[in-house]
């Protein structure tokens, strides 16, 4: 950027005398949105709202101004913020992408109406049907499965099986669990509603509840350590957070604690999403199609996913090594989607068979 | 401007949600209005007991180590709740340093009896939150002179009881605008509670929000908690009634009582283990996560980081420290109680949890830039460019006030009333009134007040996060930003680097602040 450029920008924010007309209004992308549709295809920038951490969007967008010349603005905070935000905004907003983690926001932010349908045919060919909105509103960028951990000191993996199972009476004072209020969970108790429906789930709830070994977790990581350190032996973790400390510790020092995936007759294993689409009123929506579409094809997706030790959406992509060591599992057949439409009567659940 | 986000937050309860209602009312509330009720008595007493008895300690009487403490006891003010609560834990739960230390030593059965999450969250936000405590009775401390103990010490009281029958007394105003700061600080709280996963109102208001997607349920929830906390000032104020605290002289310089050898070790001790917990302990942890990902995380980004962090910090305590002194001296013009009322309404924003104060602010001010938008449309034609308010630094530390008035209100305020009238009077006799007054004669005397309201501020602000991710202007990443980033994807560790960095910036004010009060 020049040094009169930015000292304009910078007088701009400072000033906060943000006229459009004095401060962004000279770019040629940012015209009046009546005008939208006529502004220029081919704009220089693009600008993204994500609920993914700056950590593991960065590297990615670095790569996609070098290779398209495209600068990519982004702005981070949590998912319903920036809903809020994009729903204020309305017409006037800034911002092209939504970038979020979960299937639940996801789905929330289309119900809210602040994503547009697109119609892609890269993105249908590189996303799979279940991954995606039936109407096109969002697109998975990569996967990520919650499954069952264990120590393999003290538990036989025969002895495992599906996540209702883990409320049996064999696993009394053995069982880890995270927090409820964190979203992973309600999606998983999204999806037992949906196969076993909400009576049967409220009973597996209140078994894993009873079989707790201690108060609920505040993170993976904290799951993992107490299982390690012999305070329980079960527990149910998104399986990045395993690879990160399977990372951090070293092939010299492996851990006494394995990944249980369960199997397709007791329902599959439990995935979640991240992905993104295109704001309602974007300014630049052919800039933010182009972008959706360059995340999902395979150069891009080995490095969103790899970032994070997730599975690419892209089926065509490989996991990354430490990742597909884990071995292949059967994934749940859900449509992501539902997990959305669920969450709020997973919630209820969850409250009153008192799990916190 | 501080009452919109309360006023968008209010409006929302002619919208209720019933069947969400329902479900809190018989799942969630009446277990988190029990849970809070402890947290904030508890945080509130405690903090109260240790904030004026350590203040009072090196203020008033002289023991080993004092002028070390006068200052290291408000270092904590650096660390944020959230960051302590999580170092804490890192030292002392199952997994943490100190048991698996213990395991490893002793064998499996070896451990510390595990708190819970009740006592880990009063426990934290006790020696996060009792500096504010410390701070603003310091001050009363200092400057009521030891006439008052003398005269006790003459009736045969021991200085104990000196300090609970004449010194606590006189203090009363400093020591309840701390708490108060405290209490609303420990309602609107989210990261220290959640470490502990100890459920409260501010984690239902959350619940709502988040996991039900009711934003209207959430803000209902917020209003209720205005309600409560307006109920809580109002009593507080009829129960200080009409006593009056001005100084009783300035006499007696700075003359401190010499405690006897063993009180003064006491002393000593008492306030070494407040600052080993609260402070040297956590810092040590972060210190040690720092050196293991130093490498990996540190880059030339963190300067930035921090140039915006202090940029912002500093702005927002003059904004603030200036609104608060024109509303404290309005409110002494005119203390009549429509405007002694709405100097606490417009303080009240501290007790809204960050994210719902910042959607309900964030609403306004697009509101306000669409108002202005329609408005050029209506006069310049249709292709008149949108007026974006939002994004910009202004609009950032409008937000900032209307969060930290409190924090800025409450030490001026208190100190504004040790001022006699008599002063005014004088003043004004010699044709000085108006904001002249206010400038000439009672910004002088008010300084250690008006500093200690900027350094609240100014820690505040650094560790504020809600607001600062939603308003921020693009590419303007601060420390606790930072922090968030990583915490939000579990990298604690990581995160340290920025928490420390925070630590360490909080740390320039507080060592001025004690230069200048000497």
């Amino acid at each position: 950027m020049k040094f009169t450029e930015r000292l304009r920008t910078t007088a701009c924010i400072i000033t906060g005398a943000a006229l459009a007309a004095a401060c962004g209004g000279g770019e040629p992308e940012s015209a009046a949105p009546d005008q939208a549709g006529t502004a220029p295809a081919a704009a220089d920038r693009v600008v993204v709202y994500s609920a993914r951490a700056e950590h593991l969007i960065k590297p990615i967008f670095d790569r996609y101004t070098e290779e398209t010349g495209v600068e990519v603005a982004y702005t981070t905070d949590k998912e319903q913020p920036l809903i809020q935000r994009l729903l204020a905004e309305g017409e006037n907003t800034d911002a092209d992408m939504l970038l979020t983690v979960d299937a639940g926001n996801l789905w929330y932010a289309a119900e809210q109406g602040v994503l547009r349908p697109i119609e892609s045919q890269v993105l249908e060919q590189n996303v799979p049907d279940n991954l995606q909105d039936p109407q096109n509103r969002w697109f998975a960028l990569s996967v990520r499965a919650r499954t069952i951990v264990y120590s393999t000191e003290r538990v036989d993996p025969r002895n495992l099986s599906g996540y209702a199972e883990l409320a049996d009476d064999e696993w009394q004072d053995r069982l880890c669990l995270r927090t409820s209020k964190k979203v992973y969970n309600q999606s998983l108790v999204a999806m037992l509603i949906a196969r076993h429906g909400e009576e049967r789930t409220e009973e597996i709830v209140r078994g894993w509840v009873d079989n707790l070994a201690t108060d609920v977790f505040s993170n993976d990581t904290k799951l993992m350590e107490a299982i390690l350190a012999g305070q329980c032996d079960v527990g149910v973790v998104n399986t990045y957070y395993f690879g990160r400390l399977q990372k951090e510790r070293g092939t010299d020092l492996a851990m006494p604690m394995a990944l249980h995936w369960p199997s397709g007759e007791t329902g599959g294993v439990h995935i979640n999403v991240s992905g993104g689409g295109v704001t309602k009123h974007a300014p630049r929506p052919e800039a933010a199609v182009a972008l959706l579409e360059w995340l999902s094809s395979p150069a891009a997706q080995e490095m969103f996913a790899g970032l994070n030790l997730e599975f690419p959406a892209n089926p065509a992509v490989p996991a990354d090594p430490l990742v597909a060591a884990w071995g292949e599992f059967e994934a749940s057949d859900m449509p992501v989607a539902q997990a959305g439409e669920l969450q709020a009567a997973a919630v209820k659940l969850m409250d009153r068979a008192g799990y916190r | 401007m501080t009452a919109t986000p309360l006023a968008v937050a209010v409006a929302s309860l002619f919208s209720p949600d019933p069947a969400i209602w329902a479900h809190l009312a018989e799942h969630v509330l009446p277990r988190v209005l029990v849970n809070t009720l402890w947290l904030v008595l508890a945080v509130s007493a405690l903090t109260a007991v240790i904030g004026a008895s350590l203040a009072w300690l090196t203020a008033a009487c002289e023991f080993p180590g004092r002028r070390f403490f006068n200052w290291a006891l408000l270092l904590p003010l650096a660390v944020p709740g959230y960051v302590l609560a999580f170092a804490l834990a890192g030292l002392f739960e199952y997994t943490g340093t100190v048991q698996t230390a213990l395991r490893d030593a002793f064998g499996d059965g070896a451990g510390l009896p595990g708190l819970g999450a009740r006592a880990a969250s009063i426990v934290t936000l006790t020696l996060a939150l009792f500096p504010y405590v410390y701070l603003i009775s310091r001050h009363a401390f200092a400057t009521q002179g030891v006439r008052g103990l003398e005269v006790a010490q003459s009736v045969g009281m021991t200085p104990a009881q000196g300090f609970r029958r004449v010194a606590l007394p006189m203090a009363r105003p400093w020591v309840a605008a701390g708490v108060a700061l405290v209490a609303m600080e420990t309602l609107a709280d989210f990261g220290t509670v959640s470490v502990f996963n100890y459920d409260t109102f501010t984690t239902a208001i959350y619940q709502a929000w988040f996991s039900l997607f009711s934003l209207d349920a959430a803000l209902q929830l917020a209003s209720v908690l205005v309600l409560l906390v307006a109920v809580a000032v109002v009593t507080e104020r009829r129960f200080r009634g009409r006593a009056r605290f001005e100084a009783v002289g300035s006499g007696g310089g700075r003359r401190r009582l010499h405690l006897a050898p063993r009180a003064a070790w006491l002393a000593t001790g008492y306030c070494s283990l407040v600052f080993l917990v609260a402070f040297l302990l956590p810092v040590l942890q972060l210190v040690a996560w720092t050196v293991q990902t130093f490498a990996a995380e540190f880059d030339p980004r963190y300067l930035a980081f921090a140039g915006r962090s202090v940029f912002l910090g500093l702005a927002a305590a003059l904004v603030i420290v200036t609104l608060a002194l024109l509303l404290a001296y309005a409110v002494r013009m005119r203390p009549e109680p429509l405007a002694a009322g709405f100097a606490r309404a417009a303080t009240l924003g501290y007790a809204i949890p960050g994210a719902v104060l910042a959607v309900g602010f964030f609403v306004a001010v697009v509101g306000l830039g669409d108002g202005i938008t329609a408005a050029a449309r209506a006069l310049l034609g249709p292709g008149t460019a949108p007026v974006v308010l939002t994004g910009t630094v202004v609009t950032m530390l409008l937000a900032y006030a209307a969060r930290f008035l409190a924090v800025g209100h409450g030490p001026v305020e208190s100190a504004m009333q040790r001022i006699r009238p008599s002063l005014d009077d004088a003043a004004r006799g010699m044709g000085v009134a108006g904001l002249r007054l206010l400038g000439r004669v009672h910004v002088p005397i008010l300084g250690t007040g008006i500093a200690t309201a900027a350094l609240l501020v100014f820690v505040d602000v650094m560790k504020e996060l809600p607001i600062t991710l939603m308003t921020r202007p693009f590419g303007w990443d601060t420390l606790s930003v930072r922090v968030f980033q990583l915490t939000s994807e579990g990298h604690w560790e990581r995160a340290s680097v920025s928490a420390l960095s925070i630590v360490l910036v909080g740390l320039i004010p507080v060592l001025l602040l004690n230069r200048r009060s000497g």
